[in-house]
Parts: structure tokens; C-alpha cells; sequence
């Protein structure tokens, strides 16, 4: 069986890593670090990714995209209340977000495909071979539409994506891996832009996880909001001057907050420095951890609550817990740790580094699906309750928050009014009364065979699959017919939207390659045709003339062709002027030679 | 709208899909592996989950006995280990994983367990109370009404204060009640578990039998009540 890499999709950084002889490991590309920054911009030799990408952040803001794993799934009234925090332009079609960058816009998924190929290529570059399956980890607080789009990224990045799992678990299993634990843990995970705690049972090489919860939209990305804001509040008043209007300076302002709170970690107070637009000057300013602590404390606070929700619905006390393992960059915070000791009650591990263990998890979660690891099975529950709405709006349950998966549930169905021919059923996630109050996965109508009311019985099964992600499908109990259902969702890409991404991205791909190589010939020719120009100059005299004139045709024919969008036509040419030249670089190099040597008998003699 | 029904016809296909191996036909014997070909086989819907687990229907089990089962049953059946095998067997794995579960779940609770069973036994689905039990009529007619009254009331008032004590005592009496309906339930369960074990088939035994299960359902079902009840008068107090 093909290869399979697990892959951390990040909301600041992403990894890729693959299971090397029973022993996971992170791919880095050669001198660079393992950790791809999730960030895309638009250049003018093409889209770029990573760390030259996160350089243009600053120069290139309305054309650089970071932290877009917080738009996947989403629709753009949902982060309505952040717009203004980004510099680049989002607007809405169909229900999905669309990210504007340059001439095209582009649906959150085929911006991580980006990055997905950004890892693709380094895992085939480093392991030598083609890679076309992975494992992809989401925040366990995912909810469908946002598995949903991670699974079409994959799909966009031309990767099979076997299994979607959830970030935490994936780092329980690098850690149980390693450890060799068995009771019950809690993993508290803290990254750029989400949390996630989630309390498992490690028993025989079986991980089960007992409940889970999070909140989608907390992480470091917050923290570094708060300081910014604070900091451009200080500029307002002491220069007058609004940075808001300089998208490059806000930039510069949130990454050296962000620069600031790492440093804070380590340190307790640290130095802020900021350029001011238009010579304006320079801002400096003192911040202490304390001072931080206090901006951040809040922030910190909320993500005390889930855990408590989740150790509720465990049915544990924190004395339960016999182990609590910390992941995500965030969690390098001396107040979060100090937070997590003191709810838990004892001293968080740390020992595996909170920056890879969930890549790592996700390539041993790679190994089993492919048979290599046996003896490791996990256990997952669906983070949300799932539901339909029922008369007078009102949600009902069918499969609750925190059941094992693969989960399912059956509903049946049948008519109020003779003849009939259709059921609308809407789909919902969330814990909620109301439906308006949950998160919206899907409408479909139920086809059904024209008949009295209440006659008619289709069986719909609702199937939380082992990604998480929900399988409707309907049998017409009078017949015994099964009937497929085309599922649209609320806040997602169609089949055929995805289909249609992924044939661009094959486009655009060619696209890329090609322009790539154009610029490459120019840049060539360009290369070519000065030192030839300079040769002409320097040694024209050694050669007849009618040579100079072949090879000022052939210098001529370049020029034209490297105007021109053919990188072979450009390659061509170039080879035409290499050759018609020759004869004057050989001369050139005798001349040269004689030239030293004279030069040589000259010293000689004085 | 409502749940689970089971179709005959639906039924009757499924008991011939358990007789005969679905790939190469031969006849079954293992549980849920064809002796012969070795594939993995759709669990019964027919399979009550106590079989399943290979349990004696009893109320009181030993859970670590069900969660071995359960983890043995996961390494058998999860779709993990099914990734390189045909859709047929996926989709079988994928089938019977999703039913092992709701089968723990529903095992695991000492409840949920006791309700299943009565509606294996007695084929009643869950009786949902919409009034209270006749001999907590009085009282909790008189806590909905000082319950009203409450959340009408001034919170920072006198008349708030004494209605407040009036509930708390209420819901200390309710707690005592609902300890009380533990202990019934638990040696109902005993009962039940013993009979089972004598394994007598006389007028005797069936008579037992059907009380129990009668007044199983009755504490099972106020249970529900008072919970629903308890957990509204702490929510508003609160
Ligand atoms: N020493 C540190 N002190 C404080 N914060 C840090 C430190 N190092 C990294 N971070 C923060 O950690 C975050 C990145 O963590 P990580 O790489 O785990 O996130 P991610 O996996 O990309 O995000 P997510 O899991 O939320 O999708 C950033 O916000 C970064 O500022
Ligand atoms: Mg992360």
C-alpha cells in the first residue's frame, strides 16, 4: 500500500511527518525548519507559501493570507465581527467565503490546498517518491462543515484524504506512543487560533476518549489581537496617529506584539519598537509580563470552562485525571500552564514538543490505517450534538455530544398531507434548544411516493462516520428501496464545486509551472544577451565582420522571442546566439591568453 | 416522527444474511467472522445487545467484564483495520461499529440498561410521564406554583428569601426522593437478576416476573419526572 503522510494543518503553522520504522518523524526541507507557516500570498512570480510568504506579510498585506483555517467552513456573517482586523478582502458566494487575491478569489479550502501542496511537495522532495494519501488533523471542535472543507482542501491538493482526526487525540497518540501510559488523561491544546481539551482513557494500546470540547475561535492569534490593540491605542494617543489606514504597519504592529508575548514567556519584561509611517518617527514602549498576564488573563480564563464541561460530561473530577499532556504553541505561556496546573491539581508533561506532536500523532494515526501499527486503536466521539429541526423550530437530538464514533441514529418519516411527494429535513449541530441557535449543516428533501398521509414510512440513518463527518441515507420501508440523497450543505463546497477546484488547481498549477518557467528563460535571455552585448564591445574587432552580423541576427531574434510567452521558443534562440557567438568567444579567450602572456614577458623584462 | 421500528421484511432478510457467509455463501457458524472465507459479517439487527456482548440479560454486570468485550469488539470491527479491504467490508465494519457503540452506551448506564431491557422484555418503548406520580401530586403542584411565584418575584426581596428556603427544602425532599427511588430500583434489579438465575418456568415465577418489570417501569418512568423537576427548580434557584 501507497504511503501514507499525516499532515497538521495548522492556523499559524503547519507539518508534515511520516512514520519512519515504527518511529514518527516530522519532514523538514533541507536547512529549514520542520514547520511551513500557514501563510499564502500572491507575488508577482506566482502564489508562494511558507516562510518567504510570511516575509511579504508586511511589504504585500492585501495580498498575503494568514490564519485562513479560521474562515474554513464559515460563512462570512460568522466572522462578521473580525473583518476589519484583516487586511486582505473577503467577500461571500454561495454561502462560502471567498478570499480576493489580485485578479482571482479564492474559497478558504483551495488556500490550504496551498499549503497541503507546500507539504506534499517536501514529503515527496525528502522520502523520494509520490505522495497521494494522508491523515489531516482538525481541531476537535470542528464541527461537520468545517471537516467538511478541510477534507475538500486535501482533495483540492490532489490528496486522498483517508482520515480526518481530531488534534488533540492525535497528539494523545504520539504521547501514549512514547509513554506507554495507561489511565486517564487530559490533553489541553492551545495553538494560533484554536483550543481543544479532550479527556481519554488509555487502556491496552486503546485510546478512548471520553469527551471532548473547545472552543474554535481561542488561541494565540487572540492574544496577540489584545496586545496589538493596545499598542495602536497608545500610538492614537501619543503620535496622533491612526494606523488603520496603513494595513503594512498594522501588520507590523500585530507581529511584534506577537514577537513580544513568545518573548514574555521566557522573559519578564521586553521592549516593543515600532517604525511609524512616513518617517514619522519611532515608538517604543516597556511591556512586562505582568502587564500581559493582565491583558490575556480573561482570554485564559475562557478556556477553564470547557474543560470543566468536559470532565462533567466524563463524569470525572480533576483528581481523576492521572496525567495531563500540553500541545500547541500557547501552551508555552507561563500563565497558561500555571492555569491548567492549578484546575487540574497537578504538574502538565511537556515533555514531547507541543509544535510537532500532532503531526507526529497523525502519522501514526497514518500507520494503522495502512496496517503497519496493530496494536493502537483510537477511539474518537463526535464533539457536537447532532439533530433535525422539529415543528415550532425546536431541535431534536438524534445522536449526542460525545458518542463514539462511528455513531448512528435512525429516524422514520412520513406524511401529513394525501399525495405528499416530499420531506424537508434540516440538519443541525450544536447543544442548543433552538434551532436557530445551532449551526446549520444541511437541508435535503426527502422524495416519497404519493400516497395518504401518513402511509408512507422512509427510514432516514444518520451516520457519524470515524472522521466525524455525517452520511444521510434513506430507505423507503414499503419497498425496501434505498434512496441515495443529495445533501446540500449550509456553509460548504458542492461535490461539484470541488470537483471544478480541483481541475483549476491543476490549471493553475500548469499555469504556475509555466509562468515559472517563462520568467526563468527571460531572466536567462536577459542574462545572456548583456554578456554577449559586452563581448561585442570588448572583442568585435577579433572577428569578420560578417560574423558580427550573424550574430547581432541572432542577438535580434532573441530579443523578439523573449517578448514573447514560449519558454522554448526563448530556450531556442538562446542556444541559436550560444552557437552563432562561439566563434568570437573562442577568439575572445585566445586574445586573452596572448594578452596575459605579453603581459607577463612585459613584467619580465622591467 | 417516530423512532426505531423494526420492518418484517426487513427482518427476515437479515436473519438470512446471518445464516450464510455474504461473500461466499457457505453456511455460518463463528459469530461475526465466516469460519471459511474469513470476512467480516453485518451483526444482526435481530442481535439484542446483550448477546452481542455475549451477556446473560442481567441488570447487574460486571462493567470491566463489558468494556473488555467492548475493546475486543472495537479491534474487530473498527474501520482502522478495514481501510484496504473491499467497500462491501468497509461498509459492513463501518455498520456494525456504528451499533457497537449505541450498544455499550446503552449497557454501560445502569438506566439506560434497565430501560432496555424492559423493552426487551416487556416490548414497551420508554412511557414518557406528562403528569406527576400520584403520590407526589400535592407536593409538586404546590413547588410549580412557588416556583412561579419565585421567578415573578424581587430577587433581593423578603417575600424572595422565604420563597427561596421553601424551595430548597423542597429540593432537599426531592433528593431524599430520589434516593429512595435508587434503592427501590437497585433491588428491583436484584430481583430481577435472581429470577433470572432460578431460571423457574411456573405461574409463580412469570407472576414475579411481570410485577417486576411493572413496577420497574413505574420507578424508571417518575424517575425521569423528578429529574426533570429537580434539575428546573436548580436551574431557577440558581
Ligand atoms: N514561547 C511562546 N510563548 C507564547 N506563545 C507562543 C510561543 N511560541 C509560540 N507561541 C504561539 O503559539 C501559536 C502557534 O502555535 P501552534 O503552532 O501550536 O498553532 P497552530 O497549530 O498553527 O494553530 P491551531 O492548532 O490553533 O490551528 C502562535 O499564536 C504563537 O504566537
Ligand atoms: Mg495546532
Amino acid at each position: 500500500m501507497a504511503r501514507i503522510v499525516g499532515i497538521d494543518l495548522g492556523t499559524t503553522n503547519s507539518l508534515v511527518a511520516y512514520m519512519d520504522n515504527g518511529t514518527p518523524r516530522v519532514i523538514s526541507a533541507r536547512h529549514e525548519r520542520a514547520m511551513v507557516p500557514s501563510v499564502v500570498a500572491l507575488t508577482d512570480n506566482g502564489l508562494i507559501v511558507g516562510d518567504p510568504a510570511k516575509e511579504h506579510l508586511t511589504r504585500n498585506p492585501e495580498r498575503t493570507v494568514y490564519s485562513v483555517k479560521r474562515f474554513m467552513g464559515k460563512s462570512l456573517a460568522d466572522v462578521q465581527g473580525e473583518l476589519a482586523y484583516f487586511p486582505y478582502t473577503l467577500t461571500e458566494k454561495g454561502g462560502v467565503i471567498r478570499i480576493q487575491l489580485g485578479e482571482k478569489s479564492y474559497s478558504p479550502p483551495q488556500i490550504s490546498a496551498m499549503i497541503l501542496k507546500e507539504l506534499k511537495l517536501r514529503a515527496e522532495a525528502f522520502l523520494g517518491e509520490s505522495i497521494t494519501k494522508a491523515v489531516i488533523t482538525v481541531p476537535a471542535y470542528f464541527n461537520d462543515s468545517q471537516r467538511q472543507a478541510t477534507k475538500d482542501a486535501g482533495m483540492i491538493a490532489g490528496l486522498e484524504v483517508l482520515r480526518i482526526i481530531n488534534e488533540p487525540t492525535a497528539a494523545s497518540l504520539a504521547y501514549g506512543l512514547q509513554e506507554k501510559t495507561q489511565g486517564t488523561i487530559a490533553v489541553y491544546d492551545l495553538g494560533g487560533g484554536t483550543f481543544d481539551i479532550s479527556i481519554l482513557k488509555l487502556k491496552n494500546g486503546i485510546f478512548e476518549v471520553l469527551a471532548t470540547n473547545g472552543d474554535t475561535h481561542l488561541g494565540g492569534d487572540d492574544f496577540d489581537q489584545l496586545v496589538a490593540d493596545l499598542l495602536l491605542k497608545e500610538i492614537r494617543a501619543q503620535h496622533g496617529l491612526d494606523l488603520s489606514t496603513h494595513p503594512d504597519h498594522m501588520q507590523a504592529v500585530r507581529l511584534q506584539a506577537e514577537r513580544a508575548k513568545i518573548r514574555l514567556s521566557e522573559e519578564l519584561k521586553t521592549t516593543v519598537t515600532l517604525d511609524l509611517p512616513d518617517g514619522q518617527g519611532r515608538f517604543t514602549r516597556e511591556l512586562t509580563r505582568d502587564q500581559l498576564e493582565g491583558l490575556c488573563n480573561a482570554l485564559v480564563e475562557r478556556s477553564l470552562g470547557p474543560c470543566r464541561l468536559a470532565l462533567k460530561d466524563s463524569g470525572l473530577n480533576p483528581t481523576d485525571i492521572d496525567e495531563v499532556v500540553l500541545v500547541g504553541g500557547s501552551t508555552r505561556m507561563p500563565l497558561v500552564r500555571q492555569r491548567v496546573q492549578a484546575l487540574f491539581g497537578k504538574e502538565p508533561h511537556c515533555e514531547l514538543n507541543p509544535d510537532e506532536v500532532v503531526a507526529l500523532g497523525a502519522a501514526v494515526q497514518a500507520d494503522i490505517l495502512s496496517g503497519g501499527t496493530t496494536d493502537m486503536l483510537l477511539l474518537d466521539v463526535t464533539p457536537l450534538s447532532l439533530g433535525i429541526e422539529t415543528m415550532g423550530g425546536v431541535m431534536s437530538s438524534l445522536i449526542r455530544r460525545n458518542t463514539t464514533i462511528p455513531a448512528s441514529a435512525k429516524e422514520m418519516f412520513t406524511t401529513y398531507v394525501d399525495g405528499q411527494t416530499g420531506v424537508d429535513i434540516h440538519i443541525l449541530q450544536g447543544e442548543r434548544e433552538l434551532a436557530k441557535d445551532n449551526r446549520s449543516l444541511a437541508r435535503f428533501r426527502l422524495k416519497v411516493p404519493p400516497l395518504p398521509a401518513g402511509v408512507p414510512r422512509i427510514e432516514v440513518t444518520f451516520l457519524i462516520d470515524a472522521n466525524g463527518i455525517l452520511n444521510v441515507m434513506a430507505k423507503d420501508m414499503r419497498t425496501g428501496e434505498t434512496q441515495s440523497i443529495e445533501v446540500k450543505p449550509s456553509y460548504g463546497l458542492s461535490d461539484q464545486e470541488v470537483e471544478r477546484m480541483i481541475e483549476d488547481s491543476f490549471k493553475f498549477a500548469a499555469d504556475d509551472v509555466s509562468a515559472r518557467k517563462v520568467i526563468e528563460a527571460r531572466l536567462d535571455a536577459g542574462a545572456l544577451m548583456t554578456t554577449t552585448e559586452k563581448s561585442l564591445a570588448d572583442g568585435g574587432h577579433l572577428v569578420a565582420a560578417e560574423e558580427v552580423a550573424t550574430i547581432r541576427t541572432a542577438l535580434s531574434a532573441l530579443a523578439s522571442a523573449k517578448e514573447g510567452t514560449d519558454p522554448r521558443a526563448i530556450r531556442g534562440r538562446m542556444a541559436d546566439l550560444e552557437q552563432a557567438a562561439k566563434g568570437l568567444t573562442v577568439a575572445m579567450l585566445d586574445d586573452s591568453l596572448k594578452q596575459g602572456l605579453q603581459g607577463k614577458k612585459i613584467s619580465d623584462v622591467t | 416522527m417516530n423512532g426505531h421500528t423494526h420492518n418484517t421484511d426487513d427482518r427476515r432478510e437479515l436473519q438470512m444474511a446471518r445464516s450464510m457467509c455474504w461473500h461466499c455463501q457457505s453456511e455460518m457458524a463463528g459469530e461475526y467472522f465466516c469460519d471459511r472465507c474469513v470476512k467480516v459479517q453485518p451483526v444482526s439487527k435481530d442481535l439484542d445487545y446483550f448477546t452481542c456482548f455475549g451477556l446473560p440479560r442481567r441488570l447487574v454486570i460486571d462493567t470491566q467484564v463489558l468494556e473488555a468485550k467492548f475493546y475486543e469488539l472495537s479491534r474487530a470491527f473498527h474501520p482502522d483495520f478495514y481501510q484496504n479491504k473491499s467497500d462491501a467490508e468497509q461498509s459492513i465494519s463501518l455498520g456494525n461499529s456504528a451499533m457497537l457503540n449505541t450498544a455499550y452506551r446503552t449497557l454501560r448506564d445502569p438506566i439506560q440498561r434497565a430501560e432496555y431491557l424492559l423493552d426487551l422484555e416487556a416490548g414497551a418503548v420508554k412511557d414518557i410521564r406528562t403528569s406527576p406520580p400520584a403520590d407526589l401530586f400535592e407536593e409538586i403542584l404546590e413547588l410549580q406554583e412557588t416556583l412561579d411565584e419565585f421567578r415573578e418575584s424581587n430577587r433581593a426581596s423578603e417575600q424572595a428569601s422565604t420563597l427561596r428556603a421553601k424551595l430548597d427544602a423542597d429540593r432537599t425532599n426531592l433528593e431524599e426522593r430520589q434516593r429512595d427511588m435508587e434503592a427501590r430500583l437497585q433491588q428491583l434489579f436484584s430481583r430481577w437478576d435472581t429470577l433470572q438465575d432460578r431460571g423457574e418456568a411456573t405461574e409463580q415465577a412469570r407472576t414475579e416476573r411481570n410485577h417486576i418489570l411493572k413496577d420497574m417501569r413505574d420507578i424508571l418512568s417518575n424517575r425521569t419526572y423528578v429529574k426533570n423537576i429537580v434539575n428546573d427548580l436548580v436551574a431557577t434557584i440558581s
